[in-house]
């Protein structure tokens, strides 16, 4: 039988504040156990929490990009249940009104075009903190650092089709995320995580199928892992005449297998309730209208201009905007450039994409400057260096040597544009090589090859190509 | 020496005539000799009670004394006090010190009050008899047979038994109110929102409001006047301006209009305190008032939704009692969920485990909607029922209690008869106004009170009428053997 | 309304409290007899009213993004039961 994947995903991203959603704590990664945790934080007797106003500007800021309702009226309700790394014995969350709801996001398809996913709702909450394992003999250790940490859990409908379009969904909302500055996106700390809601059906069946919740999916790889992974075990149970259970599953990326959660082997009450420590969170036009003003340009506008105003291809444009800061570079690489921006797509993808993957960089990093970059493109566009030696160039910009024109002016590297030196050295090579002069003259013009890589190489490249060629072909006919 | 009141503690410390180390020593002292038979206190702090009064002296001998220096009262041990042991009353708690002062600590502090202990109070404020606490049940000062009431039966009993003058409580159901009531003190429960609620040990968030148990409704005022106001530390603290309670004391009762519900006067109510009430009510006509009847129709309805409420943000409110970061942990657990359930078992007792119980079982899967969205509806035609009749009346007045103190033991057993004892005093905390309770009378020699309750932030004229009526009789005067 | 048993035992494991077999009795007594209580609302017609969640008739105020908080787990885990290397130790989790 022919089966459907149907793929839902709630993906939890850390938003980008200083504090934490309740409280005054920092939401500073890596500080020591439990030194990041005020009495808000750690649930003590007492104490309430106040609301950051920041998560909700991030909130509305997430939702109008995705083309969501901003909630004029919002709620906070306690999720119910006890864990040790949840300090208050309940999650401050939003349950029956998020803040948003009611959006969409399209993706780009591998076999072309494109598909619009729906999104359900995001909603704020509260992170809990974590349990350490290491070091420790049948105990845990509690680090509550975490808790409290703000988190826009955004869920989407099942509207995914394959792990790939998972994973290609899960890269939109992370670019999304971080070209709106809401989000930093840091997958190894945690604060871009995701759940997959995994279920099989028979191809042309609308039911969905028993559905298994899929933990820890923090990588783009992982997730497609794990969903190949929960799809093949779903089918060889439906195949074997089996049931799927609706449990919470744990994807162990070192053995590559989903497992039940033991912590989740009891069915759930969560006994949500609004919270009666907050009030409705009200949002007003003018609020919204003010965040709206301040909205960037998203990923998929910017791929679109991309393609219509610099007439670039789909790869090196989707290369160009995987970041904001990517897309920013380039921009101005391209405007120093005027004419060509497929000169500077070229580079910034190829020589600059390499080297900074090379050294592990973030284009942030990066140890050229888009203007000194586009100072090198001059001096390709102005003859002042061939394609080859402005490689060379690169590297040496690249490993601080100074800029283009420092560089090429120290190493000697400006072009020879004299056709009279040219000549020269082309009469010379000529003479020592009479046996391939006579080669050609008898219809070998590959052996034009050999006399412009003897130029060049007696030039050390600077030589001008065009008129190398020139030259030869006039002293040789 | 006679503790007094706040008033004339105020005064005689202004007048130079006794120093706040005196008045300190002397509640001290109080205490010392009669607590053993009141239970009113759970922790007494001699020492840095001595110390505040020293300081506030100092204070008043550099001429920065505000009205309220070197007054020493007592806090109900809810209020989370830094470095002082706050219990709840409650075995959970019974080591816990906490580092941080609740606002209402800090506040009467910044104004010169000396604390000179923490008081008794029902478990987690969930009683009306002061019987559920873990340190043993407060005797009422008028009859050591009968309860105070509760929950703030410790501060009630420590006010009428003239062992402090003033003492903090909290009122979620009724309790300021009833034990004022039982006990024959004044007591004032604010606006939901006017006092802060930071930390104050949550028992139901949306009902929880602090209050003072005082001896006359001035001292009230002088106490409210600096515990209320907004804090940014809670996020349901209203942003209202606080008005001059002491000012409007004095303002004539000539043309007030209040409303006097038919529910308050049902079967349930007590012949003698109908009585009782009744009189008080003339005399508040006779003082200028004009008396209405009005309808409260789903005030009967209070207690069912308040005992479905309060239990469901309880048993929320006390998921943090878990064994792991304070308070009480069972020894011996090695498996988690062993810690919880043996931790929660042990370190709670009763009745908090009965209204855990009935809070986790109406929010449980397949009953919010029969139980609590069915209370919160319910809630508001009780809200309703007041602000319609506040259309037509400017305060509304009734028993604070169906019948005086009764004996302890009496309702142990019966949650419910329990229950129902806060029928009057509950509908003010589901609407969120804000009630007093003055004595208006005796009955086989057991005081009763009289309730009044007034619009959102009318706490002005809620003071003012029980000071008026405070003017115009002596109930609030008379005193229990022993006590001053 | 009579509580079974078995709701009383579902009930106490939701809430995480040890409730031996000869004290079910008596929550199925008290408990049932306030589930009586409570039920009488069951009676009220609410149709068409706005649940009450609050009595603030307030929206939540929003606070600055500021770290206010300083570092104080000494304090604070003074009053923990358990702590070591600044972590508080519960019996083991398994995930």
């Amino acid at each position: 039988m022919a089966w459907e994947t149907v793929v839902g995903l709630e993906i939890h991203a850390q938003l980008a504040t200083q504090s934490k959603i309740f409280s005054g704590s920092s939401t500073a990664f890596g500080a020591a156990p439990n030194s990041q945790a005020s009495l808000i934080d750690l649930g003590f007797p007492g104490v309430l929490p106040v609301l950051n106003g920041e998560v909700v500007r991030l909130a509305v800021r997430f939702g109008l990009a995705i083309g969501a309702t901003i909630a004029s009226r919002s709620v906070f309700a306690r999720k119910n249940y006890f864990y040790p790394d949840l300090p208050k014995g309940y999650q401050i969350s939003q349950y029956e009104l998020p803040i948003v709801h009611t959006g969409s996001v399209e993706i780009p398809l591998a076999e072309g075009g494109s598909k619009t996913v729906r999104i359900t709702r995001a909603h704020l909450e509260e992170d809990a903190g974590k349990s350490l394992h290491e070091n420790l003999t049948d105990a845990t250790g509690i680090d509550l650092n975490r808790a409290g940490t703000p988190l826009l859990e955004i869920v989407s409908e099942p509207d995914l089709r394959s792990a790939a379009e998972a994973a290609t969904y899960m890269r939109e909302i992370h670019q999304l995320v971080r070209y709106l500055g809401i989000c930093d996106g840091n997958m190894q700390e945690g604060s871009f995580r995701c759940d997959a809601n995994v279920s099989i059906r028979p191809t042309g069946e609308d039911k969905l199928g028993t559905r298994a919740e899929l933990k820890n999916l923090n990588s783009f790889r992982f997730i497609e892992k794990a969903i190949n992974y929960e799809v093949e075990r779903q089918i060889d149970i439906l195949e074997g005449g089996g049931q799927v259970v609706q449990e919470t599953r744990l994807y162990d990326a070192d053995r590559d297998e989903t497992r039940p959660m033991r912590s989740k082997e009891e069915a759930n009450d969560y006994r949500y309730f609004p919270d009666p420590d907050l009030l409705p969170v009200e949002i007003d036009d003018s609020f919204i209208n003010q965040v709206r003003a301040d909205l960037p340009e998203l990923p998929a506008a910017k791929r679109k201009r991309f393609i219509d105003e610099f007439g670039l291809r789909a790869d090196d444009v989707a290369a160009l905007t995987a970041s904001r800061a990517m897309a920013d570079y380039f921009e101005s690489v391209a405007q120093a450039v005027g004419n060509d921006p497929k000169l500077a797509a070229n580079w910034v993808v190829g020589e600059l994409a390499a080297a900074l993957n090379r050294d592990d960089l973030e284009i942030e990093a990066s140890r050229v400057a888009p203007d000194a970059l586009a100072q090198l493109l001059q001096r390709i566009q102005d003859g002042t260096v061939s394609g080859k030696i402005a490689k060379e160039v690169f590297e040496a910009m690249w490993a601080g040597e100074g800029s283009a024109d420092d560089i090429i002016d120290k190493q000697g590297l400006k072009q020879i544009t004299d056709t009279g030196a040219i000549e020269k050295v082309v009469d010379e090579i000529l003479a020592n090589n009479a046996a391939q002069v006579q080669q050609y003259r008898d219809g070998n013009q590959k052996v034009l090859g050999f006399f412009v890589g003897q130029v060049m190489k007696a030039t050390q490249g600077k030589a001008n190509p065009q008129q190398v060629n020139e030259l030869l072909r006039k002293k040789l006919s | 020496m006679s503790i007094g009141t706040v008033a004339s503690q105020a005064a005689a410390l202004a007048a130079g005539n006794l120093s706040s180390r005196e008045l300190t020593r002397a509640a001290l002292d109080e205490i010392e000799a009669r607590d053993g038979t009141l239970n009113a206190f759970i922790n007494v702090c001699a020492e840095s009670a001595m110390a505040a009064a020293t300081a506030a002296d100092e204070l008043r001998a550099a001429g920065r004394a505000g009205p309220l220096t070197g007054i020493p009262i007592a806090h109900k041990d809810i209020f989370c006090t830094r470095g002082l042991a706050t219990t709840c009353g409650s075995r959970m708690l019974a080591d816990f010190v906490p580092p941080y002062d609740a606002t209402v600590v800090s506040r009467l502090a910044d104004a010169g009050v000396v604390c000179v202990g923490k008081t008794n109070m029902d478990e987690f404020a969930m009683g009306s008899s002061n019987e559920t606490s873990y340190f043993g049940a407060v005797r009422n000062p008028w009859d050591p047979a009968k309860s105070p009431g509760g929950s703030s039966g410790g501060s009630a009993a420590a006010v009428a038994g003239g062992l402090v003058a003033a003492a903090t409580g909290t009122d979620t159901g009724g309790s300021i109110r009833q034990p004022a009531a039982l006990t024959g003190i004044t007591g004032v429960k604010p606006t939901y929102g006017r006092v802060s609620r930071f930390g104050m040990i949550a028992f139901a968030s949306s009902l929880d409001q602090a209050g003072v148990l005082t001896r006359t409704a001035e001292d009230a005022a002088m106490l409210l006047a600096v515990m209320a106001g907004f804090d940014p530390r809670d996020s349901t603290s209203a942003d209202v301006p606080v008005a001059d309670y002491p000012a409007t004391l004095g303002d004539s009762l000539e043309g007030r209009r209040i409303g006097v519900p038919t529910e308050f006067f049902d079967d349930g109510l007590d012949d003698e305190c109908a009585t009782l009430v009744r009189a008080a009510l003339a005399e508040l006509e006779a003082a200028g008032a004009l008396l209405r009847e009005v309808s409260l129709p789903n005030l009967p309805l209070s207690v069912p939704t308040y005992y479905i409420v309060a239990p469901a943000e309880a048993s929320s409110n006390l998921s943090r009692f878990d064994g792991v970061r304070f308070g009480h942990r069972a020894e011996a657990v090695t498996e988690l969920n062993e810690m919880y359930s043996l931790t929660r078992q042990q370190g709670f007792g009763d009745e908090v485990k009965r209204r855990i119980m009935t809070g986790t079982y109406v929010l449980s899967a397949g009953y919010y909607d029969a139980y609590y969205l069915q209370a919160q509806k319910v809630r508001q035609l009780i809200a309703d029922d007041f602000r319609k009749a506040f259309a037509e009346v400017d305060l509304i007045a009734g028993p604070t209690a169906p019948t005086a103190a009764f004996a302890l033991g009496d309702k142990v057993d019966d949650p419910v008869q329990m229950y129902l004892n806060d029928i009057y005093t509950i509908g003010a905390n589901l609407a969120g106004l804000p009630g007093a309770s003055v004595p208006c009378g005796f009955t086989g020699g057991l005081p009763v009170g009289l309730q009044l309750v007034g619009p959102a932030f009318s706490e002005s004229l809620v003071l003012n009428v029980a000071h008026q009526y405070q003017l115009a009789t002596d109930w609030h005067e008379r005193r229990p053997a022993g006590a001053d | 309304m009579a509580l079974s048993d078995d709701e009383i035992k579902h009930v106490a494991k939701l809430a995480r409290l040890a409730v031996s077999d000869a004290e079910v009795p008596d929550y199925v007594g008290k408990l049932s007899r306030i589930i009586d209580l409570v039920q009488q609302l069951d009676a009220v017609d609410t149709s068409g009213v706005t649940p009450m969640a609050h009595p603030l008739e307030m929206a939540q105020r929003l606070r600055a993004d500021d770290v206010t908080e300083e570092n104080c787990r000494d304090a604070y885990q003074a009053s923990a039961p358990d702590v070591v290397d600044g972590l508080y130790r519960v019996p083991r989790v398994i995930e």
